[in-house]
């Protein structure tokens, strides 16, 4: 739950991350919605793959190839 | 070894894999709250995998989990009920519990905005606008037409407007100057 790392990362992305190369017109509303959206959006989506998902796959995986009958050719 | 049902199985995993931190991001942004958000996607994952018969290798895993994802939570929402109908009371919580937490107040108005709108258009807004999927796909994952898909968008578009008072004009505009007359006129 790192909601700090988050949030910088969010203030980082808005004045340096690739977001900044597209020239946004302060006065097109759209623009900057749209920007402050990507921001956020990407700030969870850059952040690592939590362990608890990476063992979750690991155990589904895991069960599914115990219960699976051994048909190798 | 290399038969084919196991290289399949292990690329649906992988496949999984390579969409979740996109599904991360969906459900963070229609929920508000990494918590929740994080419960939603395991919940989502199960599901999905229960259903892996379902999913048909080489189209879109992507959307597929994002349907999964939307329709869950949905149900999520309705079988809690009144408790989470709210949408303002569901998402206000995490504010008022840290306050100081958030970034630039620029960022913490447009999540708060973002918040505020119906669930069907901050969906519609955050597929189109930040997941980078066409209006055609966005529909196909939330099952309704694509003009009302468009329809969402714009109203998305407009109220978040409305609520960041973000116009050319800014704050120059006849707003600043008209309200406090107007409210004075209530008052007296």
């Amino acid at each position: 739950m790192n909601i700090q790392r988050y949030f910088n990362f969010m203030s980082y992305k808005i004045g340096d991350g690739p977001g900044a190369a597209m020239p946004v017109r302060a006065d097109n509303p759209n623009a900057q919605i749209a920007t402050k959206l990507r921001a956020l959006y990407l700030s969870v989506q850059e952040e690592a793959i939590p362990d608890r998902f990476l063992d979750l796959l690991e155990k589904l995986d895991a069960v599914e190839r115990r219960s699976m009958p051994d048909v190798a050719e | 070894m290399s038969d084919g049902m196991t290289s399949e199985e292990s690329s649906f995993k992988r496949e999984m894999l390579a969409a979740l931190p996109s599904l991360r991001a969906f459900a963070m942004s229609l929920i508000g709250r990494h918590d929740r958000a994080d419960d939603l996607v395991q919940d989502t994952i199960m599901k999905a995998w229960a259903k892996q018969d379902h999913f048909e290798m080489g189209t879109n895993m992507k959307a597929w989990l994002f349907t999964i994802l939307r329709n869950e939570l949905y149900s999520q929402m309705r079988k809690r009920g009144r408790e989470v109908q709210d949408s303002d009371g569901y998402f206000t919580e995490t504010l008022a519990q840290h306050p100081a937490q958030y970034g630039s107040l620029d960022l913490q108005d447009f999540k708060r905005a973002l918040e505020k709108l119906p669930p069907d258009q901050r969906e519609a807004i955050i597929l189109v606008g930040a997941s980078g999927f066409s209006y055609e796909e966005a529909a196909e994952i939330c099952g309704c037409a694509l003009g009302t898909i468009k329809s969402r968008v714009n109203r998305a578009r407009q109220r978040l407007q409305d609520i960041l008072q973000v116009t050319g004009e800014s704050e120059y505009g006849p707003d600043a100057t008209s309200a406090p007359i107007t409210s004075r006129a209530f008052v007296s």
